[in-house]
């Protein structure tokens, strides 16, 4: 191929569809969105069962923590794609198809959780124990310490790390796409790879670059407005 | 009755397959009113004895009262009650960062379930008696380390508490901000009538606001009194020591003063006494500059504490009669105690 043969394939317009784009780009961010909610809230339970596991000096709890550590292990280190397709008949048994934006659902919360539990436990760890110490002798409840403390004092930490966990999902939809998911990966990889339309290709990742930016962006500034450290 | 009992309390923590005795058989009593000072070197255990106060850490064994309550007696949920009648201040300030002032003041009366809009009356009222008026929506982040203690004060005396617990209130701060700390600790056990029991490494702390002592040396109280009493006869090694970093140690003697002026025969011999309070700048280079004097250091022993010297230095001060007497003077009115040897 020669440069001009290049250009025409990463530049020739007349098979953009801008329609497509647009179903495209919405399925990528319903998913985004639907499996960071469940990601959010599996992580924060996860996360702060890990906390207090490992803050606990009881002898059983060392050894429920080594458990449920080694298994969020193994489901954050199972690479994404494979973890897909293992979960072809879960899905289908949950939702009848495992095709489409909505089956990819379930995958992408059972990769996202594990991974954005292990960032809520560390930020937790890293909430003063001082302060700690002073809501204990304040005569605080233990949810009421978590509540008011924890969540509180570890704000910044939580949110940068949903910030990466989204943009890791994002990642993860692309990869989705090419199994059937939807979204913009499955547009860039049936429309442009199959079909030799490098354009749509180029363009779908352009898209899903502006996302990342856009995402980033709003977690930085997230970040910085409720740090008053 | 006494407000707080201890009786024969200890405390060990099983730590892998030791063993660590933080508090031995540890017998006092404080009255309602009073500031009870506990002092001893770090490791002592008095983090873990008042800790033992508020049911923080559970005695091991031995009786502990306080406010009529037995400790060890009480259930989760009575002893978290019990906690709310108890403030207690620290060494770092442990205030929430993202709560602003007023927000963090607050805490313990949500906590203790007052309703909101009685909360911010009362963290204003607080905030009044600490001094931090108008100071209420600024972040802890923006304070000073004075203030930051202030705000934890404040904090402590939220629920109107019987009992302030001290744990090292004062140790993160300079030797200024010490003394307005302690000074309002002071005017809250008098207006209040809050009691007070707080640990300190500093006998000056104690000096300044206790009125009974207790000395601690590895998990047990070896010494305990009114703060005259203590410090006029001090018993122990301990206590000796403590006594000592408070008055400072004349190391220099009559005669070897005398020994010093018959072999500098050039200049003038003087010991220069810093007591910490104003010399924050380097005094002697600048006298040096000012004057027309030449300054050698003979011997002594100086040291430095939060930017403030300490100790005594024996000097000899060579150059005109007047500039050395000009330059003595500069001493003085730094707040540098001053003896010439020789003048009578
Ligand atoms: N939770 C704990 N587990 C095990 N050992 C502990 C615990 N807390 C304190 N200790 C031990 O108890 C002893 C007394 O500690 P403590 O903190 O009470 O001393 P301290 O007098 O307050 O010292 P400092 O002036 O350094 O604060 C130390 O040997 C310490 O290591
Ligand atoms: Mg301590």
């Amino acid at each position: 191929m020669n440069n001009k043969g290049i250009k025409a394939t990463y530049f020739d317009f007349s098979n953009l569809d801008a329609e497509k784009f647009k179903t495209a780009t919405q399925e990528t961010l319903m998913m985004t969105i639907v499996s960071m909610v469940f990601v959010i809230v599996l992580g924060l339970l996860l996360g702060l069962i890990l906390y207090s596991l490992a803050k606990s000096n009881k002898k059983s709890s060392s050894f429920f923590y080594s458990v449920v550590s080694i298994l969020s292990n193994i489901f954050r280190s199972i690479p994404f794609i494979i973890l897909i397709l293992l979960l072809i008949p879960f899905t289908k048994a949950l939702l009848g198809t495992f095709l489409g934006a909505k089956a990819a659902i379930p995958a992408l919360v059972i990769s996202a959780t594990p991974f954005y539990a292990r960032l809520v436990e560390i930020a937790f760890r890293e909430v003063d124990e001082g302060v700690l110490e002073a809501a204990d002798g304040m005569g605080a409840s233990k949810l009421e310490i978590v509540w008011k403390i924890l969540l509180a004092e570890s704000r910044p930490a939580l949110i940068s790390g949903i910030t990466v966990t989204t943009i890791t999902m994002i990642g993860f939809t692309a990869m989705a796409g090419a199994v059937g998911g939807g979204g913009l990966g499955q547009l860039a990889y049936y429309q442009g790879y199959m079909q030799g339309d490098l354009t749509t290709t180029l363009f779908a990742t352009i898209l899903i670059l502006v996302i990342v930016f856009i995402i980033q962006w709003i977690g930085d500034l997230l970040v910085t407005r409720v740090d008053k450290r | 009755m006494s407000l707080i009992s201890l009786k024969k309390v200890t405390k060990r923590f099983e730590v892998k397959n030791d063993t660590i005795l933080a508090v031995d058989q540890v017998d006092f009593t404080v009255e309602e009113g009073e500031i009870f000072g506990i002092v001893g070197y770090s490791g002592a255990g008095k983090s873990t004895l008042l800790r033992l106060l508020n049911g923080l850490e559970e005695t091991t064994e031995g009786r502990l009262t306080v406010n009529q309550q037995e400790i060890a007696h009480l259930k989760a949920k009575e002893l978290r009650q019990f906690r709310k009648d108890i403030g207690m201040i620290f060494q770092h300030f442990n205030l929430l960062w993202s709560r602003t002032v007023l927000e963090n003041i607050m805490l313990p009366l949500e906590l203790a379930k007052v309703p909101a809009d009685k909360r911010c009356e009362r963290a204003e009222e607080l905030l009044h008696l600490v001094g931090l008026d108008g100071r209420g929506s600024a972040y802890p982040g923006q304070l000073s380390g004075g203030q930051k203690q202030r705000v934890g004060i404040a904090r402590a005396l939220a629920n109107h508490p019987k009992i302030l617990l001290c744990d090292e209130a004062t140790s993160a701060l300079d030797p200024q901000t010490t003394d307005e700390v302690l000074q309002l600790l002071k005017q809250i056990n008098q207006d209040l009538g809050v009691t007070i029991v707080l640990i300190t490494h500093e006998m000056h702390v104690i000096r300044k606001i206790c009125h009974k002592v207790a000395v601690m040396e590895e998990g047990k109280i070896v010494e305990q009194g009114n703060v005259m009493e203590v410090f006029s006869h001090p018993k122990e090694e301990v206590t000796k020591r403590f006594v000592q970093q408070e008055t400072f140690p004349e190391v220099v003697e009559e005669n070897t003063l005398d020994y010093f002026s018959k072999n500098y025969t050039q200049g003038k011999i003087a010991q220069l006494t810093f007591r910490g309070e104003k010399s924050k700048h380097p005094i002697l280079s600048q006298v040096i500059k000012e004057f027309d004097v030449d300054i050698s250091v003979i011997q002594g022993q100086i040291q430095e504490i939060n930017h403030s010297s300490f100790g005594t230095l024996i000097v000899e001060l060579t150059g005109e009669e007047e500039e050395i007497r000009a330059a003595l003077n500069k001493f003085i009115l730094e707040g540098v105690g001053v003896e010439v040897v020789g003048d009578e």
